[in-house]
């Protein structure tokens, strides 16, 4: 114990020096995944700048000059015709998705749970995940011919004695279709993180509640839920935090002009302003407005959970 | 051992105890959860069924029918055969095949490799690494910044802008750093006493060892390869270098078949619709059925697909 006192501690640059030595490769393969980090991932970050520049593509990204003023483009957007329009499509979205698509695998997660057969239950899981694993072009493709004026959903319609519906072309139904459809996507594959969560819960929990005179849809209100609640919680973390986010993948593949109105978000927008039309600076103070904001809920909404119920990300 | 076969023998009693003597309520509840369930299964199922019995039925059957489809209209696999002679559906294959397969191996080696550097949580550089790495998760570039980097590289209308962009995930390289580090300290010690360096050691101890892991990632990975088409979208305009999901956007979502000139689709034109109809949907078959070929080998991992999906959220 002394002699840890007398001998002097090594400097950090020593210390550095001797783990180089230690993990030379190790280091070497670090640096190099590092560069690939650095050149696709913080190149770009750097390169948000250009939402303060007047873009050129000539000049570069470095070599463009200031926007005068330098909020010139971020001033365009809160104050442009686009901005209500795309905040509110993109939050009811998530509205909607939260409201009907959150509890969505929650619910068959708890249904499959108390289905007697196993095998059965098997059976059930396999297919429910299968749409997950299909492509989003494939699905889209699907999603409209159903819905087209002459697909299965209006032959239907009219055998049954009523009248078209132009789905696709009709703004009141875009929304009911994209979350509808996310459902159908999603609810089985959503569903697998709280059957592992449920394959948690202690079984003795039920046999207490059974000795305390709890019936079977008890023991789900008692035992079940209060057991996945973590799980739904960091969930709905993740989900509230990212509620200014849709994926511009779906939209763009179901949009079409005459839809706008309700179905174009952020995302799709910075896509068909930045990309299509060549506005880099405009687009991209868009996307960092919209990807500055969800950061901020995120640690809001992680925040406030950590202080209500003691689950975080972080 | 003892303790498993107790746990099982425990679980089991309760299962039996928790259904023990089910009540009419419980009963009638029981009934409807499985006629739910096979509801559930048929709405999940029935659209792929649907464009299946569409793509094998006589074009001008189906132009002409109402309502659901239960079986082909007739039989005929002449979509199938406009694919055949559906150049860009080739070539789409080809370009997917690619990122399948050399993009796959680049994506799991370097993943591989990284998680393998975090997983020496030792070394000085362990938290500035994992930073690093993890930040990229929660904030990046956007669109627009990614794309002029892309385009300064000179990757526009390369195959490697298909790749590069999202060579190393962030998501898969936190499982396998996992994976790794959840093999025991000594294993790796005592290779490292017989001198072996730290190559050696990834390939011939720790690789082995997580070959489920590795295996379940690796058909995460081609599956995604297999349905990417937005990095597509963005960086190629090059027709012959579109992948299969951008052929089958063109031809499924923007039901442009013009490249379908010119195959011997159809001179007349009144069967001409009716048979391109045909042609989407035995696209549609086409490209999902590799998919389909590999999901029971999926299944097998569907837990370890949770934890990627619970990280990534």
């Amino acid at each position: 114990m002394t002699g840890e006192k007398i001998i002097p501690r090594k400097t950090f640059r020593q210390r550095l020096v001797r783990d180089f030595k230690r993990y030379k490769l190790i280091y070497l393969l670090g640096f190099l995944c590092l560069a690939y980090y650095f050149i696709f991932c913080y190149l770009p970050m750097g390169g948000i700048v250009i939402a303060f520049k007047d873009f050129r593509a000539a000049r570069g990204i470095f070599g463009s000059k200031w926007a005068d003023p330098w909020y010139k483009y971020f001033d365009q957007f809160f104050n442009g015709y686009y901005f209500a329009r795309l905040l509110r499509n993109t939050l009811l979205i998530n509205v909607l998705d939260l409201i009907f698509g959150f509890p969505a695998p929650i619910i068959l997660a708890l249904l499959l749970n108390e289905l007697r057969s196993n095998s059965y239950k098997r059976v059930v899981q396999t297919v429910s995940y299968l749409p997950h694993f299909i492509s989003q072009v494939v699905i889209c493709g699907i999603i409209l011919d159903f819905f087209s004026s002459s697909g299965v959903i209006n032959q239907i319609i009219t055998l049954l004695g009523g009248n078209r519906v132009l789905f696709m072309q009709d703004a009141r139904y875009f929304r009911p279709i994209y979350v509808g459809s996310g459902i159908w996507q999603g609810v089985g594959y959503g569903s697998i993180i709280y059957l592992s969560a449920l394959s948690g819960v202690n079984v003795d929990l039920y046999d207490a509640a059974a000795i305390d005179g709890c019936n079977r849809f008890g023991r789900v209100i008692h035992v079940t839920i209060p057991g996945i609640l973590p799980t739904v919680i960091i969930m709905l973390i993740l989900k509230v935090g990212s509620m200014l986010s849709v994926g511009f993948e779906k939209i763009i593949l179901l949009y079409n002009e005459t839809i706008y109105e309700t179905a174009d978000v952020i995302s799709s927008f910075v896509y068909r302003y930045g990309l299509q039309k060549g506005n880099y600076s405009y687009a991209t103070a868009v996307g960092l407005f919209n990807s500055l904001f969800n950061f901020a809920l995120l640690i809001g909404v992680n925040a406030l959970s950590r202080k209500v119920s003691e689950v975080s990300l972080w | 051992m003892n303790k498993s076969v107790q746990s099982a023998d425990h679980s089991r009693k309760t299962k039996a105890w928790y259904y023990g003597h089910p009540s009419t309520g419980s009963r009638i509840f029981d009934i409807c959860n499985v006629v739910f369930m096979v509801l559930l299964m048929v709405i999940t199922v029935y659209p792929f069924l649907y464009v299946l019995f569409a793509s094998l039925s006589e074009p001008l059957k189906l132009y002409s029918h109402q309502g659901i489809l239960l079986a082909p209209l007739g039989f005929t696999t002449r979509g199938y055969t406009f694919v055949l002679n559906y150049r860009a559906v080739w070539n789409g294959y080809l370009v997917t095949l690619f990122l399948a397969t050399v993009g796959t191996s680049l994506t799991l080696v370097s993943s591989l490799v990284f998680a393998y550097v975090l997983s020496k949580q030792d070394s000085m550089l362990h938290g500035f690494f994992t930073f690093m790495a993890v930040f990229t998760m929660y904030f990046n570039g956007g669109m627009i910044p990614t794309y002029l980097i892309v385009k300064e590289l000179g990757l526009l209308d390369s195959l490697w802008s298909l790749i590069l962009p999202g060579l190393i995930s962030t998501y898969y390289v936190i499982i396998l750093r996992t994976a790794i580090m959840s093999i025991p300290k000594e294993m790796v010690e005592s290779a490292e006493l017989d001198g072996a360096n730290e190559i050696i050691i990834l390939i011939r101890i720790l690789i082995p060892l997580i070959v489920p892991t590795i295996a379940a990632i690796g058909l995460f990975i081609v599956v995604g390869y297999w349905n990417s088409w937005t990095n597509a979208l963005l960086y190629i305009q090059d027709g012959e270098k579109q992948p299969l999901q951008m052929v089958l956007r063109q031809i499924v979502v923007n039901n442009d078949m013009s490249a379908a000139a010119g195959t011997g689709a159809s001179n007349r034109s009144g069967e001409d619709s009716a048979t391109r109809l045909l042609l989407k949907y035995a696209t549609i078959i086409v490209s999902v059925v590799p998919v389909i070929c590999v999901y029971p080998f999926l299944q097998k991992y569907f837990t370890k697909g949770v934890m990627i999906g619970a990280i990534k959220g």
